[in-house]
């Protein structure tokens, strides 16, 4: 009976250690074949010489990471305010409400939309509705009403986890609703909040389907000049390189663009974990 | 006649449909200190929490009846809440300081109403911190986390909190419950003290209500059972309710 026990124990044991060691070998094998077979490509020429049509070798990939860069940098400045925004209404002013009730599974439902179903969206509402024609304006807003729904979920998650004797306290030394939230609510959650919508920036900037259909495109001349410019983005880069290419080196190059582009998306994670680290620092001193 | 600061008439509670406070009618005396006593869930907590509308934040709290603070009804459309809860402040059962400097804490309600003058606050922090007596431990720390104080200090710290935002009122719902005897009687001495601020004190520590208050209301199934001066309600109360109570019989 006590030995059937401890081997129970084995097995099980076993089992979940095969299975962490599972998922952290899938990584090491992702990053190292990427890695291995990239690496040769990348130079000061791939990162910061444009791109030679003609000839994929002879030029670099500047316009598809700075159109990546840019598409970030837009989507944070929209997404984030309005996600952040939103959970505070949804959490801090309806709390329980059927209306809030209503907005959240909407929320839940939307984060569980496929990435193309966006670029459908971004389509028919920025493109042609709007007429912002295919643009990095559209593609802008098209990631960011796709990350809208992560960064509201990690927000709220982070405005719930502070203690109700904060809220409580401060308002019954005659808070207003706002000043108790600016004050107590958010800068308790803002390590939270930043890095939740970081790490939805982070995936949505490696999304191909939505962008390719409204904005990307495989060529173009010279960089973005305004937001109504076409751009080029790595994820969409690399996808054209590694599937329709002709050049015998192509596949190469497609694994140079990846590591750029997992290298941009590491490094956003890494700041998400500085700020928070620095925001907890603040917070306790 | 002692002025009465606040006055509830006919003051009845429901959180959904459970009903809490029945009919209350209860006077409250300028600059004293008045207990409210009784046994788990009798509403006592509820009932002072009504008085600055902190029950606001309860989605199914329903009232019926008046609550007058300087004869004007809290309740009334014209009431700033804010304002009400400035003036009637409220230290709570456990030590709930913001996880922000000693300073920061202090001065929270001064900069809630618009004091940004530094050295202006820096006077109300000092003598805030002086009224509770905890100004001699902490004036080289007040850049520290209140939270790295100890529970009696941190209780302490949000009753000078209070103190900073100038109240007529403190309601304090058992705020010695979580401290040690001797952090109990440092709180004791303050009550005493704060010689021109109305006490309403919720405790279930009887003793502590012979100690500290003027007046005492026995709160029993959401009724006020009785209502007098303390030493009336100790020596001779005139319910038998009151009597089981007081003598330990239940509760």
């Amino acid at each position: 009976m006590k030995n059937n026990r401890i081997l129970k124990e084995k097995i099980i044991f076993s089992f979940i250690k095969m299975a962490a060691f599972f998922s952290a070998i899938t990584l090491v094998l992702i990053i190292g074949y990427v890695f291995i077979r990239g690496f040769k490509v990348i130079s000061w020429q791939f990162l910061f010489q444009e791109v030679q049509q003609r000839d994929i070798t002879k030029g670099g990939i500047l316009q598809a990471i700075i159109g990546t860069i840019y598409l970030g940098i837009g989507t944070f400045f929209i997404a984030v305010p309005a996600g952040i925004s939103s959970a505070i209404f949804l959490n801090e002013y309806i709390p329980d409400t059927k209306t809030s009730r209503v907005i959240r599974v909407a929320i839940r439902n939307l984060a569980g939309v496929p990435s193309i179903v966006y670029g459908l969206f971004g389509l028919a509402v920025f493109v042609q509705f709007f007429n912002l024609k295919t643009s990095l304006l559209s593609a802008i807003l098209t990631l960011s009403s796709m990350t809208l729904p992560w960064i509201i979920t990690a927000s709220e998650e982070s405005l719930k986890a502070v203690p109700f004797e904060f809220r409580e306290a401060a308002l019954a030394m005659g808070a207003t609703n706002w000043q108790t939230i600016k004050k107590i609510v958010i800068p308790h959650s803002l390590p939270g909040m930043i890095t939740g919508s970081i790490l939805g920036l982070s995936r949505a900037l490696g999304e191909t389907a939505p962008i390719i259909l409204v904005g990307a495109t495989f060529y173009c001349r010279s960089l973005p000049t305004s937001v109504f410019d076409k751009f080029m983005a790595l994820p969409y880069h690399l996808f054209i390189l590694a599937t329709q290419h002709a050049h015998p080196q192509a596949h190469e190059y497609a694994l140079g663009t990846a590591i750029v582009l997992i290298t941009i998306i590491y490094l956003m994670s890494l700041t998400a974990i500085l700020i928070r680290y620095h925001l907890r620092k603040k917070k306790n001193a | 006649m002692p002025k009465k600061i606040i006055k509830t008439e006919n003051l009845n509670l429901w959180f959904a449909n459970k009903k809490i406070l029945k009919e209350i009618n209860l006077e409250i005396v300028e600059n004293k200190i008045t207990a409210i006593i009784g046994p788990s869930g009798c509403g006592k907590s509820t009932f002072v929490r009504t008085l600055n509308r902190m029950n606001d934040l309860i989605p199914s709290c329903r009232i019926t009846g008046n609550v007058h603070y300087k004869g004007k009804n809290i309740f009334s459309p014209e009431t700033d809440v804010t304002n009400l809860r400035q003036n009637i402040g409220q230290v709570f059962q456990k030590p709930n300081p913001f996880p922000k400097s000693i300073f920061d804490n202090i001065a929270f309600g001064p900069r809630l109403y618009g004091e940004k003058n530094k050295d202006k606050l820096k006077n109300i922090v000092e003598e805030s911190l002086e009224k509770v007596g905890l100004w001699k431990e902490v004036k080289n720390d007040l850049a520290k986390n209140a939270l790295s104080l100890s529970g009696g200090q941190q209780q302490r710290l949000c009753l000078a909190r209070t103190l900073a935002t100038k109240p007529k009122v403190i309601l304090m719902d058992e705020p010695c419950s979580a401290l040690d005897p001797l952090s109990t009687a440092k709180i004791e001495d303050l009550m005493q003290n704060l010689k021109d601020i109305t006490i309403v004190i919720v405790t279930h520590n009887m003793q502590q209500a012979t100690r500290v208050s003027h007046f005492t209301g026995f709160f029993l199934m959401g009724k006020l059972i009785e209502f007098g001066e303390t030493k009336d309600i100790f020596t001779k109360p005139q319910n038998k309710k009151t009597e089981d109570y007081i003598s330990g019989k239940f509760g």
